[in-house]
């Protein structure tokens, strides 16, 4: 794994949440900070941060979007790295605020902003060059690669290799792997039929690889593959990369 | 199909969802052309460096659109060529019916032509008392069960051997039933020969018109689009007017690119150069040949430079292949002429908003169709802007229909979405309060969609922020 220098050479790092993390996966979002932490690099989590705009941004309503994703680049204001533990919220921190805020005063903020982003496990494993001591039972897991960390931020070889770092854990690959979950944030809702179609076949392709756990790196699909799991009464439980690496070195 | 029906893309996914049998069938078939494109570009290096080559050719050709169409009109022209403009498509389609009435030709035989398909050709001819014949095998068992295309390149897709030997036998007079696919295209072949001979006037599609040399490129494989161009003696080809490239030189890449995303094939069994009528001395060859430029809406994408790069397309169907959505619901439920990723960004363009904009709905943003494109389309980020038109909030639209989903209760949704998101302490309350509530959040709306296949997600007692603070994270 190609070795990489944080920008800021200062221990500091900001830490930023995201909005289901923050609701729904509190665990989760904490083991990722203690992580961090581990590694010896002190973690900022800014109280007055939410969310990074996606969910309006791909719904059409790009002026909301810009309002909350200018309040991020605002609380963000040091040049501390900003690490966050979701592909999709990175890559639209990462990729889209340069676009969101073209031609608008904000532009030269949110380009700087964008440069400081990485994704939870991609700092790991690049910057940090983090070595987990596996410490649970052996286990079988399959992963799931969320299609923004697969596609925009192009993170998964690190994800799987801290996952490949842990000795006890076998990793079964899904057949489709690069296909979509079904999640896509409203798209949820807009065309429930479509996406429940694609989240009960991704469930079948989990449940074929005979794993216990399915980890993913995204909150949005976890959500969205567990509450089918659970709907269809499949027991395999579904967890994020930053508890699971937690729960494997400090259980 | 089209516009005589209303479209209802809800019902056409419902249905669509609820038939096995077609998803088996396209599951089957993406899974090959999938599996093909992968196996022609192994090297992914070179296939990047080859889609930023289409990109760049394609997007120089659009620049100098207005030049390049009259160079190739002017080197059409002499070259024997005659060549037509259409506004749109009923333009287009009068243009061919003069062709054949002046001809006194009662049917004419089509070479695969999504343009066509556009113009409603069949349809049209067919209400003038005409005939059109498709000759493409997959184009002619649709037509025998009077079907639409259901996927730009391979048009019979949704339906397996079985299906297609059933239609055979209950279509085709005096056929016996077989599932042979060779009994089967001998057969096809006996039925379309005779139309061939029989044929005065053949159509056919253009997959590149370079404005250089005046020619007109068309790939196949099953040489019907070489009997349609050769066999009779008037030639009409059809295309939309984004296909025109600048020079020759051009060809290799695109072509490259276009076969092998398309079929996953190095080359296709006939690539067609058409420069020119028979010429005094040959043999063969029709008598005229004639070109359709169609316009249909696409002036109005070029002249925006976020949507202009719709006419990149080079049609290669590569972006259906790999679509969530379309694997699922098949071509037939889009409605329209163009299916799956690049349908949802042409349809609703070409057809306006209100009319096919729920299209733009039809995706997770997953991007598996810009990550393939040939000619490196953003799909992803078009789609985006086509929602950010149905809204049209700051007035600035230009697609057809711009702002017909404008409505105060989403606006004040998402105006409640941003001032949470914008104040710590709206946004603290209204995850602590989701907390308290818990289960006895009530099921409507979008949550009551989403538990239909779900659980309710679960928000959690006390939230990050309440942890990092009370867990002594850093604040600023
Ligand atoms: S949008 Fe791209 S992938 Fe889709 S048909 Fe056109 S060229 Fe092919």
């Amino acid at each position: 794994m190609e070795k990489r220098v944080s920008p800021d050479q200062s221990d500091q790092i900001y830490f930023f949440g995201t909005c289901l993390m923050d609701a729904a996966y509190p665990d989760a979002g904490m083991a990722a900070i203690r992580l961090l932490e581990a590694q010896g690099v002190e973690v900022t989590f800014p109280q007055d941060q939410s969310c990074c705009g996606q969910p309006a941004y791909n719904s059409g309503f790009i002026r909301e979007a810009r309002a909350v994703a200018r309040k991020q680049i605002r609380v963000f204001a040091k040049p501390y790295p900003i690490i966050v533990p979701s592909g999709s919220c990175a890559g639209m921190m990462k990729h889209h605020y340069p676009d969101l805020f073209a031609g608008t005063p904000d532009e030269a903020d949110a380009h700087r902003f964008s440069e400081r982003v990485y994704e939870w496990s991609e700092y790991l494993a690049t910057v940090l060059e983090v070595k987990l001591e596996d410490r649970g039972d052996p286990l079988t897991i399959t992963w799931h690669s969320s299609c923004h960390a697969l596609r925009e931020m192009d993170v998964i070889r690190y994800s799987k290799a801290l996952i490949r770092q842990l000795k006890n854990v076998t990793l079964v690959e899904l057949e489709r792997e690069t296909e979509c979950c079904g999640f896509g944030g409203t798209f949820a809702v807009k065309q429930p039929a479509i996406s429940a179609a694609m989240v009960k076949d991704k469930v079948a392709d989990i449940t074929r690889t005979g794993a216990s756990t399915v980890v993913a790196g995204d909150c949005g699909c976890l959500m969205n593959i567990t509450g089918a799991m659970q709907h269809a009464g499949v027991a395999i439980a579904g967890k994020h990369l930053a508890e699971f690496l937690w729960e494997r070195t400090n259980g | 199909m089209g516009n005589h029906t209303r479209f209802d893309f809800e019902h056409n996914v419902t249905g669509a969802l609820a038939d096995d049998q077609l998803r088996k069938n396209l599951r089957k078939a993406m899974d090959i052309l999938v599996d093909k494109r992968r196996t022609v570009f192994p090297d992914s290096e070179y296939l990047e460096q080859l889609r930023s080559a289409g990109n760049a050719i394609k997007r120089r050709a659009l620049k100098q659109l207005p030049r390049l169409l009259e160079q190739l009109e002017v080197n059409c022209t002499k070259n024997g060529i005659q060549v037509h403009w259409a506004e749109d498509t009923a333009e287009a389609n009068r243009i061919v019916l003069d062709i054949m009435r002046r001809h006194e030709a009662p049917a004419i035989v089509k070479g695969k032509s999504m343009v066509s398909e556009e113009m409603h050709l069949n349809r049209f001819l067919d209400e003038q008392g005409l005939e059109a014949v498709e000759t493409d095998l997959g184009e002619f068992i649709i037509q025998l069960n009077h079907e639409t295309p259901s996927h730009i390149i391979v048009p019979a897709i949704h339906k397996n051997k079985d299906e297609v030997a059933a239609i055979f036998h209950d279509k085709i007079p005096d056929t016996p039933y077989t599932e042979d696919v060779e009994e089967l295209t001998a057969i096809a072949r006996r039925v379309l020969r005779k139309r061939f001979a029989a044929a005065k006037v053949g159509l056919s599609g253009v997959n590149f018109a370079i404005a250089e040399t005046g020619t007109l490129l068309l790939v196949e494989n099953e040489g019907n689009g070489r009997m349609c161009t050769t066999v009779p003696e008037v030639h009409v080809a059809v295309m939309g007017l984004e296909k025109v490239i600048e020079k020759l030189s051009d060809v290799p890449p695109l072509l490259r690119l276009l076969t092998g995303s398309a079929t996953g094939q190095v080359i296709t069994t006939y690539v067609n150069m058409i420069s020119s009528p028979r010429k005094s001395g040959e043999k063969d060859g029709p008598k005229e040949v004639h070109l359709v430029i169609l316009d249909n809406g696409r002036s109005r994408m070029l002249a925006d430079p976020e949507f202009r790069q719709t006419l990149l397309c080079i049609r290669c169907g590569t972006c259906l292949n790999h679509c969530p959505v379309y694997v699922r619901i098949g071509g037939h439920a889009y409605g329209h002429v163009y299916p799956g990723p690049i349908g949802k960004i042409l349809t609703p363009q070409m057809e306006g908003l209100e009319r096919a904009g729920v299209l733009a709905t039809a995706s997770s943003l997953c991007g598996a169709c810009g990550e393939v494109c040939p000619v490196r389309i953003p799909i992803p980020d078009l789609i985006r802007r086509l929602r950010n038109e149905s809204y049209d909030q700051d007035g600035s639209a230009v697609v057809e229909g711009g702002g017909y989903k404008k409505n105060l209760a989403e606006t004040l949704v998402w105006k409640g979405w941003e001032l949470a998101n914008r104040s710590p302490l709206l946004n603290g309350i209204g995850t602590r309060l989701a907390g308290k509530l818990g289960k006895r959040i009530p099921r409507v709306g979008p949550l009551k969609k989403w538990t239909r296949v779900r659980t309710s997600p679960k928000v959690a007692r006390c939230s990050l922020h309440e942890r990092a603070r009370n867990e002594g994270v850093n604040n600023e």
